[in-house]
């Protein structure tokens, strides 16, 4: 057991920078997940934590010592890879023994951790089939027991969810979570998806353009997004921002409500004309503008489908409001201020 | 509104070219007239053959039974070339398509000049046999060797006595076997780096995070998974090597004295130059066992590939 961190991480592909800086901590025991978009650079990190890619300059450190030098088989580290990277050729059972292999480890040594690994998985009753006799679940299950088997000092996940079908994802993501409180690994996971990050994340480090923008808790990142990019990176629709001289102001979407129904708080009001409305089954998202100078900018509110929406039709301006202590404040470079 | 042109049925023949049934046996037709009339037609003549007495001085059909066959297998000459054909087989088979695997890894490696490289490599494949067998032929010259010349100059051989290549029965069977490997080469080359692309990355990266060196990726992991291809590969340049005659026959004619003859030259010695349609029907003929072994052996690793 021990925490991985990187020290100031510069990866360059030719002209093109990858990763631009990075410096992360997962700590011991610890779920640590890299959001962004694509193309962000978070798999090139966890590549080169892995050992699977040089930095250009950096430092990796395992355990307080510097991995920079060492094969990725030296690093004690295990990664699950988004198609799992299982061999087609081998049955379950030697996929998972696979890793112990190669450090030499004795027969029998081999065959219980096989089987506890498998086990604790609930997959010991594929040891004999090959990865393309199982379905998306079940490979994913494999690929995690191998990473599992050789006990590693941290794990990394790249997008494993990623190939299951929706319904399989949401269950997946409890299990993987769980799964990691019972061994209690550092691990870091990439990721696109704000649902799995927020799901399942310990802390979480979004980046763009191969730079780190924030690190928190799902809390932390969600509600006090560190700039504009983390605002409207999270959340469905993402955070309202609107221009406000020589900066900008925030708000979620949730947040944003007819004004009768904040009586009595606070508040901002702003006159809000509805363009178009869409029901969701449990919440109806409304879509419009404000007056004034943020016209140009399209603003969403998010109520709860329950509400009954009284005199609030497309086309007509209606009287909304967010509550001041739910408002952001952004600076000229986009990054959040507390002053207003 | 623009009215509606009224519909109007075509004349039912403008459609025949829309109808699966016709065009079906149209298109297929050309091929089995093939495989009937080049493939068919001679395997059932040369089976005629191989049990009359047919010569080209004697073109008669006088049913002999199976009289030919004894002689053939009887003959010297014969058993010595099914020796050869496999030695010739088997060798080239190995020496191409290791050196094949060897290449491909260096050329799957990023390096300045690779496309170049690559072009190179493919080229025994483009240059017409015959002109590449007169370059080797040089090579192996008696008093030109450049091979020769080569090993006389680092001391491996006594310059009073030269290897003579295509002169002593041993070297001979080695030189043409050579050759052919050098023919094969490329296509090993293109085989191999086919399979080693086909690979998936995720499978390599997690061999190397899970522990496996150079060694144990390239043959626990590479080498299993691109075998089904790599096996295609040798059966299909065993069928190729087993019935051709152009290396033995331009570089030493099967000599010297039949010490390189492969089933292929001496079939062709016998029954076209000598003119002995019968015995050289016979020999072609012992070609059709290995080569149906060799293509079921085939399909059934087509077959395991698609599952």
């Amino acid at each position: 057991m021990a925490s991985v961190s990187t020290i100031d991480i510069r990866k360059q592909f030719g002209e093109v920078t990858a990763v631009d800086g990075v410096s992360l901590e997962a700590r011991d025991g610890e779920f640590m997940v890299l959001l962004g978009p694509s193309g962000c650079g978070k798999t090139t990190l966890l590549r080169i934590i892995a050992g699977l890619e040089k930095a250009t300059s950096g430092e990796v450190r395992i355990g307080g010592h510097v991995v920079n030098d060492l094969p990725p088989r030296a690093r004690g580290v295990a990664m699950v890879f988004q198609s799992y990277g299982l061999y087609p050729h081998l049955t379950v059972w030697n996929n998972i023994a696979f890793p112990l292999r190669t450090q030499g480890t004795s027969r029998e040594q081999i065959s219980r951790k096989v089987e506890w690994a498998s086990r604790l998985l609930g997959i010991d009753h594929l040891a004999h089939r090959r990865p393309r006799q199982l379905s998306g679940g079940e490979r994913q299950r494999v690929a995690l027991a191998r990473a599992l088997v050789r006990e590693p000092t941290v794990f990394l996940l790249d997008e494993p969810l990623s190939n299951l079908d929706a319904k399989l994802r949401a269950s997946a993501r409890s299990e993987l979570k769980g799964f990691q409180r019972t061994v209690r690994t550092a691990t870091i996971y990439v990721t696109h998806d704000q649902v799995e990050a927020m799901g399942m994340g310990d802390r979480i480090a979004v980046m763009d353009h191969g730079r780190v923008r924030q690190v928190g808790s799902p809390i932390e990142i969600y509600e006090y997004p560190a700039d504009e990019f983390v605002a409207s990176f999270l959340g469905t629709p993402p955070m309202n921002l609107i221009e406000r001289d020589g900066g900008s102001l925030g708000f979620r979407p949730e947040h944003f409500l007819p004004k009768e129904l904040l009586n009595g708080f606070e508040v901002q009001e702003f006159q809000f004309r509805v363009d178009r409305m869409e029901y969701l089954g449990s919440e109806r998202i409304l879509y419009g503008a404000l007056d004034g100078r943020a016209a140009k900018r399209e603003v969403t509110a998010k109520l709860p489908a329950h509400l009954a929406l009284d005199g609030i039709s497309a086309g007509a301006w209606h009287p909304f409001a967010v509550r001041e202590r739910e408002l952001r404040y952004f600076d000229r470079e986009g990054r959040q201020t507390l002053n207003r | 509104m623009t009215a509606i042109t009224e519909f109007t049925p075509r004349p039912r023949y403008r459609f025949l070219l829309d109808r699966a049934e016709l065009l079906g046996p149209l298109f297929i037709a050309p091929a089995i007239l093939y495989v009937l009339v080049l493939v068919a037609l001679p395997f059932f003549l040369a089976i005629y053959y191989s049990i009359s007495a047919f010569t080209i001085f004697d073109p008669s059909y006088r049913f002999v039974g199976a009289k030919n066959f004894f002689d053939v297998i009887q003959s010297e000459v014969f058993q010595r070339t099914l020796i050869n054909t496999f030695i010739f087989t088997i060798g080239a088979q190995i020496i191409g398509l290791l050196l094949g695997k060897f290449a491909a890894m260096l050329l799957m490696q990023d390096f300045p000049g690779r496309g170049l490289a690559r072009a190179l490599v493919v080229l025994p494949w483009a240059v017409p046999v015959s002109l590449a067998t007169l370059a080797w032929q040089w090579m192996f010259d008696s008093l030109y060797s450049v091979i020769n010349w080569t090993l006389i100059a680092i001391g491996l051989v006594n310059a009073e006595h030269p290897p003579q290549w295509l002169g002593q029965q041993d070297l001979a069977m080695i030189a043409v076997t050579v050759v052919h490997a050098w023919r094969l080469f490329p296509f090993g080359v293109v085989i191999f780096i086919a399979g080693f692309t086909s690979v998936p990355k995720d499978v390599l990266d997690a061999a190397t995070v899970d522990g496996a060196g150079f060694w144990r990726r390239n043959y626990q992991i590479i080498l299993p998974i691109i075998a089904p291809i790599v096996v295609i590969a040798l059966i299909f340049g065993t069928v190729f090597t087993f019935t051709d005659l152009s290396v033995v026959y331009l570089l030493t004619k099967g000599g010297p004295i039949n010490a390189t003859q492969v089933l292929g030259s001496l079939a062709f010695q016998v029954g076209i130059l000598s003119g002995d349609v019968a015995h050289g029907a016979v020999i072609c003929l012992f070609l059709f066992p290995f080569l149906l072994i060799a293509v079921v052996f085939m399909l059934r690793a087509l077959r395991r590939r698609e599952i």
